[in-house]
């Protein structure tokens, strides 16, 4: 009795129709930006390949107005500085996540949980500034360092900044865990702690794995708070000690130089090659990170 | 020692680890609030700066913060949330949706900085838009779609199913299902998600350094294609490249930075819990 | 039979490779409650599913055969889909309310038509709810939330959802499985009533539903259409021994 006269149901179809269309275009349009970007980064960057003798640009000297781009220090500069990041950030990740998802007591949930948020929120520019004035003059201080400006100091910022994702992940991996092995472990007489670094720990480290990676991509591509606490010299941090030395990290030197470089110049187009260095980079972290969810999702939770 | 004594340690040990990773937190918060609250006033908050920024106030570089996260929700609001549709929706399982999920994982994964080169190569060069609120806000709306498009997918798939059934039963389309009663009762967590997108896009540095940032401009923008100060830029180059600008100033501008982020991340998470109370499902 | 409302012939359908019905052929009276009763995997629910196409919402199946309604093809490339469902409408096993108030529930088939007249739907309110026997149970508060009310009122209210549409067939799968024995008498007492304007097909929770209230029944087993005749036939002198065993409790 309601079924529509068939030149309104056509009207109302031709509607929908557009609609649809129009949704299937948004849908798609994230492929388009994708490719968009790295063309751009293509384009600009690519004249830098043979404009610059290869030798020069994988050598060791960053010195632009000399006519030297070697990218290997700003490279290992962000190497450095990353990997620091990491070896602080994955304990204190891993363990904040197991205390919030097995350990702490509901109140205590409550509190961390927006807290981590915040964590997630505060801009990196701010964090830079924090750095900057409190924890790089203790850097110096504690540690008798001539500068604060390091790339411990750089590490350690990255390392909070990188922790919401790393927590977030991590809990996800051991969320996914049934709690059929908790009991399991338990009922064969473990207490709480052996469970949890000995069954639930292992069975999510797949996970874990990926929630690391993602922090470390998030890291790798950190721009501002690194500008403001690793010194910005780029020499080739290469022994030891080089943690407490300042060095220069691939998106920082974007950051400062682009500012003052003539369009169309070789350092201009040179910047541009470490934008596309640093786009494959996150690229291949992150599509490995996130070809290890899928997989997972698809076998249904575990490993 | 005994298994129990090992593992009160060890509890007591995770407990630490977690507090060193809140404590932090807090003294961020903390130290600009107390070093910069001496700076916040009225006239701070609305005046102009003047003597090379030393004194006045930060109304421009809000204003332009503002602006440029409107210009950003008007771009990538509708694509995002279009977007998602269609992926929660729409999408059937073939490689092409596994493209489109791809590439949203690459976009997230894009560091900022490289944001700010695209928007440089594109936008203001290739585009000739110049170095413009408009250029700014497209590369931060480019940046914010991942943001939106993961939360709001989680929303509408946290929907029920039934609710599409019973839809198609009573003769509704697959729109009018979404429009009347999916997209309603996925709203709540898709606002939540634009708002943590835009919180991140006003905190940002990076993309806007080349797109659009000034340091000083003697007037508010007139038009989408003038460039304009920000807040976090604004942070950025009172901290790094202004000798002699005061202490109390530079933590202000900090505290103001920080306290819009945090009130739109506070406004999100109210949202998000007032919602979830009130779920008819 | 008078011209069957319903002409289901040679139907077989699979979801992937797994076939559910096979070559089902049968006629659906008009004005008469028809049961599709069977052990579980029987294929009545794809059956009934087919019938107002909700399985096109359903990916990797295939399906053989014809259905008509009044004489025509639901398959056919100009069939419009929405309105075959407004003409054919369904209850499902679990009450499903939508979310917002008892007046919306009952009218959201009406505003998806387009109809807004406002005289006419307090009209369509009314009478959809009192023919699923509800009305006098929520006529003061049909401006609260459908969530709130209890599991039989909810489904007799997803049944005025439906009846609110005046459909031709109405389909229910299974409609009294979550329902107390009282909720479900109403309901039972109300397809009585209802079979005198409208063609009623329904998947019984029980063998004992299915004999109170079958004009005729049809027996499946494992996607086969076993037996079908009127229903004190079927349930006191089946003709299939399958039936039979089945029937008496032999198997189930």
């Amino acid at each position: 009795m309601f079924a529509q006269k068939q030149a309104e149901a056509a009207g109302a179809d031709w509607r929908e129709f557009v609609i649809e269309a129009l949704i299937r275009v948004l849908g798609f349009s994230t492929i388009g930006f994708v490719l968009l970007i790295f063309l751009f980064l293509l384009r600009e960057g690519v004249p830098s390949f043979y404009k610059v003798p290869l030798s020069n640009l994988f050598g060791i000297s960053w010195y632009p107005t000399f006519d030297l781009f070697g990218t290997l220090p700003l490279l290992l500069g962000s190497v450095l500085v990353t990997v620091t990041a990491i070896l602080i950030a994955m304990p204190l990740g891993i363990a904040t996540a197991v205390f919030v998802r097995e350990v702490a007591p509901n109140w205590a949930r409550e509190i961390l949980k927006p807290m981590i948020e915040v964590l997630a929120g505060i801009p990196s520019v701010v964090l830079g500034f924090f750095g900057m004035h409190v924890v790089a003059p203790l850097i110096r201080e504690t540690l008798g360092t001539p500068t604060g400006l390091t790339v411990f100091t750089g590490g350690l910022l990255l390392a909070y900044m990188a922790l919401p994702t790393i927590i977030s992940v991590a809990e996800d991996a051991l969320d996914a865990i049934p709690k059929s092995y908790k009991d399991a472990g338990l009922a064969m007489g473990a207490t709480q702690w052996q469970t949890i670094w000995r069954v639930v720990v292992p069975a999510a480290r797949s996970g874990i794995t990926t929630a690391v990676m993602l922090g470390m991509g998030r890291a790798i591509g950190e721009t501002m708070a690194v500008m403001m606490v690793t010194g910005n010299a780029a020499r080739m941090p290469l022994s030891l000690d080089s943690l407490f030395k300042p060095a220069r990290t691939m998106t920082a030197t974007i950051a400062a130089e682009m500012g003052e470089v003539a369009q169309g110049s070789i350092h201009y187009h040179a910047l541009f090659g470490i934008g596309i260095i640093l786009f494959i980079l996150t690229f291949l972290i992150n599509v490995v990170a996130a070809a290890a969810i899928f997989k997972k999702q698809r076998r249904g939770g575990l490993r | 020692m005994s298994r129990y004594w090992v593992q009160r340690l060890g509890f007591a040990l995770l407990g630490l680890i977690a507090l060193a990773v809140v404590a932090p937190i807090l003294g961020v918060i903390g130290t600009v609030a107390v070093k910069g609250m001496g700076a916040i006033s009225w006239e701070f908050i609305t005046a102009m700066p003047f003597d090379g920024m030393k004194q006045g106030g930060i109304f421009p570089a809000l204003v332009g913060t503002l602006l440029l996260t409107l210009g950003t929700a008007l771009v990538a609001i509708p694509i995002g949330v279009g977007g998602t549709i269609y992926l929660a929706e729409y999408a059937r399982d073939t490689w092409v949706t596994r493209c489109i999920r791809l590439a949203i994982v690459n976009l997230s994964g894009i560091p900022s900085i490289v944001y700010g080169l695209f928007g440089l190569g594109m936008f203001v060069l290739f585009l000739r838009m110049g170095t413009s609120i408009l250029a700014g806000a497209l590369t931060l709306a480019i940046m914010t779609l991942p943001v939106i498009i993961c939360t709001a997918e989680e929303a509408l798939r946290a929907v029920p199913t039934e609710f599409r059934t019973v839809s198609a039963s009573l003769g509704g389309t697959r729109w009018q299902g979404i429009r009347y009663i999916i997209l309603p009762q996925a709203l709540p967590g898709i606002i939540t998600g634009i708002i943590l997108g835009l919180l991140r896009a006003a905190g940002e540095t990076a993309p806007i350094l080349f797109t659009v940032a000034a340091f000083f401009l003697p007037r508010l923008p007139q038009s989408p294609f003038d460039p304009t100060m920000a807040l976090p830029y604004h942070l950025y180059v009172i901290s790094t490249q202004v000798p002699g600008m005061p202490l109390q100033i530079q933590h202000g501008t900090a505290l103001v930075l920080l306290a819009l982020v945090l009130s739109m991340n506070l406004v999100a998470t109210i949202i998000r819990s007032y919602f979830r109370r009130r779920r008819q499902w | 039979m008078v011209d069957p409302k319903i002409h289901i012939e040679k139907v077989s359908y699979a979801y992937g490779q797994n076939w559910v019905l096979r070559d089902v052929t049968l006629d659906i009276a008009p004005n008469s409650v028809t049961v599709f009763f069977g052990p579980s995997g029987g294929g009545k629910t794809s059956l009934l599913r087919l019938v107002n196409r909700l399985n096109d919402l359903v990916e990797g199946t295939q399906m053989k055969g014809r259905i008509l309604l009044d004489g025509q093809d639901i398959y056919s490339s100009d069939t419009h889909v929405p309105s075959l469902r407004r003409r054919v409408g369904m209850v499902f096993a679990l009450p499903l309310p939508l979310p917002g108030t008892v007046r919306e529930n009952v009218l959201y088939g009406l505003k998806l038509a387009g109809i807004k007249d406002r005289s006419r739907l307090d009209e369509v309110l009314e009478r959809s709810l009192a023919q699923s026997a509800l009305w006098d149970e929520v006529k003061d508060r049909l401006d609260h939330l459908a969530s709130a009310l209890s599991g039989g009122q909810q489904q007799r209210l997803c049944i005025a959802r439906s009846l609110a549409l005046e459909p031709d067939a109405l389909l229910l799968d299974e409609p009294t499985s979550g329902l107390d024995p009282i909720s479900t008498r109403k309901v039972e007492d109300s397809l009585f009533a209802l079979k005198q304007q409208y063609t009623i097909i329904i998947v019984p929770h029980s063998i004992q539903q299915a004999a109170r209230i079958a004009d005729h029944a049809a027996f499946f087993l494992m996607g086969e259409l076993v037996e079908y005749a009127s229903g004190t036939e079927l349930f006191t002198h089946p003709r299939d021994k399958r039936t039979e065993d089945y029937v008496t409790g032999r198997f189930g």
